[in-house]
């Protein structure tokens, strides 16, 4: 299963943040305009990383910032930010931070073809670093396998 | 065998490390069943479970349990987690 369509909303490319809170919430605007989630869901998902550590930092480079399935979450979607300059979350292995992927679900259960599908994408160690060094957000769609604009049906 | 795959809500994080180390399992042709789960569900889930898997930033929110605990790094790092299954479990 493919991953689904990365619209362009939810596509930031080089976001200037001061810290991995607005690291988080430019990950959870990108899900806000993309019409995924409401803007409690980005609360959510800072409040995770608040409890629990920076665990969501799961490889060299990556933070997929998320939240349990709620009613703030309109559909299932995800959103990628790069950042223009990486961000420390406190993570003891895998800081500094330059990608960040939001990811809302409906489910615990759904989203688990779409989560297999990011690992399929991202075991490939080279996709971090080229996803930070993309300029464009079909660039960035190429890297994840999802269809570039060009390729979308008219 | 029971491992289990421990994230901070049991969504998302917890099912990439459950993924991938079901791929690490195929190639150490090891059979066992993975599991994943957040903080308030390891007590119960992990209670029979011989492995937890989970980041370094959650091992202090275990709390008390007969499972090895693995630390892993790197969730999209398979040979890391073929790596660290084949101790904790060799």
């Amino acid at each position: 299963m493919p991953l689904p369509p990365l619209p362009l909303e939810a596509i930031a490319i080089g976001v200037h943040v001061d810290d991995w809170r607005g690291a988080v919430a430019a990950a959870g605007d990108a899900l806000e305009r993309s019409g995924a989630t409401a803007p409690e869901y980005t609360k959510r998902m800072i409040a995770v990383i608040e409890e629990f550590g920076a665990y969501v930092v799961i490889a060299p480079g990556l933070a997929l910032a998320h939240a349990r399935p709620g009613p703030d979450v309109h559909t299932e979607g995800l959103s990628i930010v790069t950042l223009a300059d990486p961000v420390a979350f406190g993570h003891p292995h895998n800081d500094p931070v330059s990608v960040v992927l939001g990811l809302a679900v409906t489910s615990s259960d759904e989203h688990v073809l779409l989560v297999a599908e990011l690992a399929n994408v991202f075991n490939d160690a080279h996709v971090i670093p080229s996803l930070a060094a993309a300029t464009d957000a079909d660039a960035i769609r190429a890297l994840l396998g999802v269809p570039t604009a060009t390729e979308e049906p008219s | 065998m029971k491992i289990v795959a421990l994230c901070g809500v049991g969504v998302g994080t917890s099912a990439i490390l459950k993924i991938n180390a079901e791929r690490a399992l195929k190639r150490l042709d090891i059979e066992a069943f993975v599991t994943a789960t957040d903080i308030a569900g390891v007590s119960t889930v992990g209670a029979d479970a011989q492995v937890i898997l989970t980041s370094s930033e959650l091992v202090d929110a275990i709390g008390k349990t007969n499972a090895d605990i693995v630390v892993i790094d790197n969730y999209f790092d398979v040979d890391e987690l073929t790596a660290k299954l084949e101790t904790a479990l060799g």
